[in-house]
């Protein structure tokens, strides 16, 4: 087999065991922007045109709770600025790509595909084709996403709302920060972040709720960090 | 919802993604700063995650007659032992489900 098509065929297979949670959060996420009522088109565009799926629901959650588009973006880049880190972690394998390149891996660079990605370029360092192996997982979250979001449609249009699927939303976070639960210095952080923001969805104006308790959290974690430094 | 609201946090996204894949050569952030960043999904999910389970409809605090508190609690305990994400979800919704039809 040609190595490149052997590089991406391993880059699908290394990502696949991540799609299990993925595709069920597709499904919710598509299930609540047909609840919201933002119809199948949109809904399926904002997975096609933003592909995140943190980054959707908190469109669609501030959104539909009358927040203001400078709210929404600046809430949007902040669930985002994780993905700097990543970018940071994966430049000095790229470097070398054609701007093409880096757009299109740029485009499907999400946490599942950096995680098991980050992990292969680091194995072959001197492969000129491993960022094929970005470009296979990438883009099997990219169609799982796809596909997931389209059941969601569908679903979302047959489903009652006295399930409470907006609960799932909720739900659907707290799993995602599961391996956070049993690290004492996250648990305040995550503390922190749903405090300030249960106190200030009331509170602080213009819905910037996320955003504030956002960054109010972050300062917490820098404090720890600054601290847990220091003592070494 | 606008289009062009859509296609902003697309760039935006997008941007977060691509700019230091575009300008860097190789990784310059130090430990600290890689250890701040890996605390953001810490930071920010439950900004997302409390409001809905704690406030009504109104955005009272509700901390009484509420479902989604213990089925979260549930939720976390399975997660907590299981660190299996969709047994968390799953516990979470089945617990809700059960309390919503037989308690409130």
């Amino acid at each position: 087999m040609n190595t490149r098509l052997k590089t991406l065929s391993k880059g699908i297979i290394d990502v696949s065991p991540l799609m299990i949670p993925v595709f069920p959060f597709g499904i919710i996420y598509g299930v609540i922007g047909m609840d919201l009522g933002i119809g199948p088109y949109m809904t399926l565009a904002l997975s096609i045109i933003i592909f995140g799926g943190a980054s959707q629901i908190v469109l669609l959650q501030l959104f539909s709770g009358g927040a203001s588009s400078l709210v929404i973006l600046s809430s949007v880049g902040a669930v985002n600025s994780r993905h700097l880190l990543y970018g940071a972690v994966l430049s000095e394998h790229l470097s070398t790509l054609k701007l093409t390149w880096k757009i299109i891996l740029s485009y499907v660079m999400v946490d599942q595909a950096f995680a098991v990605s980050n992990t292969y370029l680091k194995k072959n360092f001197k492969d000129k084709n491993k960022h094929y192996h970005l470009l296979g997982a990438g883009f099997t979250c990219w169609t799982i996403w796809q596909i997931s979001t389209i059941l969601g449609i569908v679903l979302g249009s047959v489903v009652p709302e006295e399930l409470g699927l907006s609960f799932t939303i909720s739900l659907t976070f707290l799993a995602l920060l599961i391996n956070d639960f049993r690290k004492f210095k996250n648990i305040i952080v995550m503390l922190v972040s749903g405090i300030v923001a249960t106190i200030g969805y009331n509170l602080i104006p213009f819905k910037a709720y996320i955003i504030v308790s956002a960054l109010t959290a972050l300062g917490v974690a820098t404090l720890l960090t600054l601290t847990e430094l220091k003592k070494r | 919802m606008h289009w062009s609201l859509i296609v902003y946090c697309g760039v935006i996204t997008f941007l977060t993604r691509f700019t230091m894949i575009f300008a860097l050569k190789k990784d310059i952030f130090n430990d600290r700063t890689k250890k701040i960043l890996s605390y953001v999904p810490a930071a920010i999910f439950p900004a997302i995650i409390f409001p809905p389970i704690f406030l009504d409809n109104s955005g009272y605090l509700d901390l009484e007659s509420n479902p989604k508190i213990l089925a979260a609690i549930l939720a976390i305990i399975t997660g907590y032992f299981s660190k299996n994400i969709i047994a968390t979800i799953f516990a979470g919704l089945i617990s809700y489900w059960f309390l919503i039809f037989f308690y409130f």
